[in-house]
């Protein structure tokens, strides 16, 4: 790196450049930390609440068996394409694209209508609505998961990347700006002293042409 | 094919027919979309069953009754993709346990530990 003024100024306007780089990063660091506790909490929540879901679905199931018999095998073995699917889209939070699902209903016809025929049928649509609740608030929770998990990775590399101005990119251009700086001086001071041997010089032949005038005057 | 993903479910018989009532079932040729789980189900089954849902393109959430998880915990342990997710639930014996659900876990590291 050569020594010189305007190498100065570029290395002066890089650090800055960094330093204001490496302050909005750790503001997004901060923000995204936060988000990320908000998250953890939903997700704390909407599991155990979940829990108590299933227990009902499940008391649904069993109601629907002593009333309706064995019709398990039925519903495994009819023919079936899905009728609720997951859509995915992305949200943007503090700058991280999280993924986010959403349930939606194709309109297909229902599946297993005739289930109930035989008897119990009204149990049958209860254990379609419970699970259909229970459901919902899994494709919630998957959401929130997802998004948790994929915040995790973007608070992991920005945190690298604030580590990385800290200590490497800001300390190499204050050791590049300290570098230019010593030799400006040494430069100067060589200059001083070179200024000051040239006077010296000048003032004695000066002073010899001034002698010598005096001489052929008198 | 449509655009949305589809939900993908491992578990014992109550679990999976609860699901497929609620009209999450899809069969076609290439195959089904849910594993039905029972006492005598090899291992090895539920462990091809889990990598297949989640290397393929249209399964966007995968569901787990709790206690299967557990038994291919060694395959969860090592699963980081965001999509599939996958949720692990309880089922009719098994009562939710947060202390085996690994999202749980680190859940939890993170609110304790106050993020990294």
């Amino acid at each position: 790196v050569a020594p010189t003024r305007m190498a100065q100024q570029t290395y002066k306007a890089k650090k800055k450049a960094a330093e204001g780089g490496h302050r909005l990063l750790k503001k997004k660091a901060d923000a995204l930390k936060m988000k990320f506790r908000d998250y953890a909490k939903a997700i704390a929540e909407t599991k155990s609440g979940m829990s108590s879901d299933a227990s009902s679905a499940f008391f649904s199931l069993t109601q629907a068996e002593y009333a309706a018999g064995n019709f398990k095998q039925k519903v495994a073995e009819g023919s079936m394409s899905a009728r609720i699917r997951i859509g995915g889209s992305v949200d943007n939070v503090a700058g991280v694209k999280l993924p986010v699902f959403t349930k939606y209903d194709t309109g297909a016809v229902a599946d297993n209508q005739s289930l109930g025929l035989i008897g119990g049928g009204k149990k049958i649509v209860a254990v379609r609505e419970k699970f259909t609740i229970l459901l919902d608030k899994l494709i919630r929770l998957a959401s929130l998961q997802t998004s948790f998990v994929t915040l995790d990775e973007a608070i992991k590399i920005t945190n690298r990347r604030v580590n990385a101005l800290e200590c490497v990119t800001i300390p190499k251009i204050e050791n590049l700006l300290k570098y230019i700086e010593r030799e400006l001086d040494e430069l100067e001071r060589e200059d001083f002293t070179r200024l000051k041997l040239v006077k010296k010089k000048k003032e004695v032949t000066q002073k010899l042409e001034d002698a010598a005038k005096a001489e052929r005057i008198a | 094919m449509e655009a949305g993903k589809l939900v993908a479910v491992i578990g014992d018989e109550d679990t999976v027919t609860g699901f497929l009532l609620a009209g999450v079932g899809h069969r076609t040729a290439h195959g089904s979309n849910f594993l039905i789980v029972k006492q005598d189900t090899p291992l090895q089954q539920v462990e091809e069953a889990f990598q297949s849902f989640s290397t393929r393109d249209d399964v966007g959430i995968i569901l787990i009754n709790q206690h299967i998880a557990s038994d291919i915990r060694h395959i969860l342990k090592d699963y980081n993709e965001t999509i599939p997710t996958v949720l692990e639930i309880p089922s009719k014996e098994h009562p939710y346990d947060p202390e085996q659900d690994y999202i749980m876990q680190r859940v939890n590291m993170y609110l304790g530990g106050g993020g990294t």
